[in-house]
């Protein structure tokens, strides 16, 4: 099947298309869905298709989100649209109190088949209720999934995965990168949550990054390879279930880590993923495991303030030079 | 209503097998038979059963931490119920949830919740499927006065009227949210009159008459399957024990427990009822309390011999599918 170039929202719309022409169960339920294909144009031609299957809400989080779940447990196939993912803290309870643990509490006699799905991320200059990274905290939450795609491929195979798995995920996708184009498969491509790719090989350095963080590390391979640095770029894609044999398989040949995400640095899922390797790959390390991330305070609106923030190309050769000691 | 004198004797029965239920419960807590913390509802069986026996087995049910009654009401397993309180392998939740998370999703049950208010967004998501699949199912969402000050249920039951979903809100008003008083929470005397905000019928019925309130339910019920809303109904009820077994209850006096206890109690008030309309007889009533008695004998028996859960069981159920 040969590719296109789509941006990552076409490829989100494409993927809905199909699961939803496949699946009668699956609906679309958020806000200011229908007026404009969702503020950010991702379900062009969903309501031309499913009339009835695309749900403007109220803006009522809680009740979006509790909507959602309690749809999924009376055999639907939820898409909630958290319209930013900020403003998960207006349904932290419904996700992590009730959602995350129901099948659990419940001794497993219940499946949540359910996507809530999050637009993310800085650079808008949407300042600090519009712009957070917090894939993290769901990663702390057991009992749901956390996908976190890059290219427009991934955008469309993971969604697809994502929508067919009997579990809730949590499916951030950076509002920066929707217009981002990429060659998409077409058809029936679904890429399992729980496997990392490694998009660029490479023996001196292990670059593990997702979402934003791809990107900047992808951009920095010209002036790493004038470094006389080989980058390898591991996209975890899912941070949970984490593809820690990727990493491994990364880490074994390299021996050197930078971990590259936008979220802030303390706590971020990066500490995670540097304890892991610690434990498992210690005797594998060259060098201490470095991170870079965003500086830990809430994104500011001035463009020269959210720059200085939010992490760029040259921390990312920094950190590489630092583990490679090319100082 | 066409009922006939074995419904009447079945909702009472059921009436006298949460009050055993629960009596039971609470002597098993004391003897440390049962972990953790229960909350009981003895004094409120007329609520809980005056709305679930105008429900099907596929009507869904959303309840509470104090959600025992609405469980056996709904057609809970005793077994299974007793099981889960004594923390066992063989309870409804395999010992994961506890007396305040059990459900029976084979019921229709989507849930008790430890969260106040945290059943009504899930209701309402049950209320949108059955709209969506185009059934005739209806939800009910049991949940507190105490519940009723939650910005849930401000987003969950305008959303229900908006859509026009087959939800019966049922707040019972037991006039304590923990420790506070109905009274002083509350905005209104009358938390069904917050119904007309919602534009949904909204009505306040004595909690304690299993009749009365079977009326109001049934209604909303009928109106729910007809396509034609959601209902509020505050059923004022009290609760005979503390919030949890425990409480000091230092809020309340123990002349008005008594008063409630004496005059209002909603088993011995639709046995007399019953009795009153010779459809109870002593032998009857004897007959039935033993019934109950002997059926929860052995529900407890198999708590009590049920095995715990193997250790290593906390790391299942937590996902359908998981990679390694």
């Amino acid at each position: 099947m040969s590719d296109r170039m789509l941006s990552c929202t076409a490829a989100l719309a494409e993927a809905l298309y199909e699961e939803m022409s496949r699946d009668e169960t699956i609906f679309i339920i958020g806000e200011d869905l229908t007026a404009h294909a969702g503020v950010f144009g991702q379900f062009e031609g969903i309501f031309e298709n499913f009339p009835d299957r695309i749900i403007d809400t109220p803006i009522s989080e809680t009740a979006i989100a509790g909507v959602g779940l309690g749809a999924a447990l009376t055999g639907l196939r939820p898409f909630v649209d958290l319209h930013f993912s900020d403003f998960v803290t207006c349904c932290m309870d419904e996700l992590t109190n009730q959602t995350a643990k129901i099948r659990y509490m419940f001794g497993g006699q219940v499946n949540v088949p359910m996507v809530i799905w999050c637009p993310d991320g800085a650079g808008l200059r949407a300042a600090a209720q519009h712009s957070q990274s917090l894939e993290a905290w769901f990663v702390h939450t057991p009992g749901l999934k956390v996908v976190v795609p890059s290219e427009p491929a991934d955008v469309k195979g993971l969604i697809k995965s994502a929508i067919r798995d009997d579990d809730p995920v949590m499916f951030f996708q950076h509002k920066k990168l929707f217009a981002k184009q990429g060659p998409v498969p077409v058809g029936d491509i679904a890429i399992p949550l729980g496997r990392a790719a490694v998009k660029r090989t490479g023996k001196d350095i292990s670059l593990l990054s997702y979402g934003s963080g791809f990107y900047l590390c992808q951009d920095a391979l010209e002036e790493l390879g004038k470094l006389d640095i080989d980058a390898e770029i591991v996209d975890l894609r899912t941070l949970n279930p984490l593809d820690m044999d990727t990493i491994a398989g990364s880490i074994t040949k390299t021996h050197r880590v930078v971990i590259v995400h936008e979220a802030c640095l303390t706590g971020g899922f990066g500490a995670e993923l540097a304890a892991r390797i610690q434990d498992e790959l210690f005797d594998y390390l060259d060098a201490p495991v470095k991170r870079v991330a965003a500086k830990n305070v809430p994104i500011p609106f001035s463009p020269t303030l959210e720059d200085y923030v939010l992490p760029k190309i040259s921390d990312v050769i920094e950190a590489a030079r630092a583990v490679t000691y090319r100082m | 209503m066409n009922e006939s004198i074995e419904d009447y004797i079945s909702y009472y029965r059921t009436m006298v097998t949460i009050r055993q239920f629960e009596t039971l419960a609470v002597e098993l807590f004391a003897a440390g038979k049962i972990p953790g913390f229960i909350h009981v509802s003895i004094g409120q069986e007329a609520s809980a059963v005056g709305v679930c026996s105008c429900l099907r087995v596929d009507d869904y049910v959303t309840t509470t931490h104090r959600g025992h009654g609405h469980m056996i009401a709904k057609g809970a397993d005793l077994k299974k119920m007793m099981a889960e309180l004594f923390a066992k392998k063989t309870g409804y939740c395999k010992g994961k949830g506890g007396s305040m998370h059990i459900a029976d999703f084979s019921l229709g049950i989507l849930g008790a919740n430890g969260v106040v208010a945290g059943g009504l967004p899930i209701a309402t998501g049950a209320g949108f499927s059955i709209k969506m699949r185009k059934t005739d199912q209806v939800a009910v969402c049991f949940f507190g006065d105490g519940a009723a000050n939650r910005g849930t249920v401000h987003e969950a039951m305008n959303m229900a009227s908006i859509w026009k979903l087959p939800i019966i809100f049922v707040v019972e008003n037991n006039k304590y949210a923990s420790t506070t008083p109905q009274r002083y929470a509350c905005s209104v005397s009358d938390i069904c009159s917050r119904a007309a905000g919602y534009n949904m019928p909204g009505v306040a019925v004595d909690g304690n008459s299993l009749l009365k309130v079977r009326a109001a339910a049934l209604e909303a019920v009928q109106r729910a399957r007809a396509g034609e809303g959601p209902s509020f109904i505050e059923t004022k009820t009290y609760r005979l024990r503390g919030h949890y077994e425990g409480d000091p209850q230092k809020y309340r006096t123990e002349a008005e427990v008594e008063a409630w206890k004496t005059k209002k109690d909603p088993v011995k008030g639709f046995a007399d009822f019953l009795t009153q309309n010779k459809m109870l007889t002593k032998e009857l009533n004897q007959q039935i309390c033993s019934d109950v008695e002997s059926e929860l004998k052995e529900a407890i028996m198999f708590a009590d011999q049920s095995p715990s859960p193997e250790p290593e069981a906390a790391l299942e159920d937590l996902f359908v599918s998981y990679p390694g």
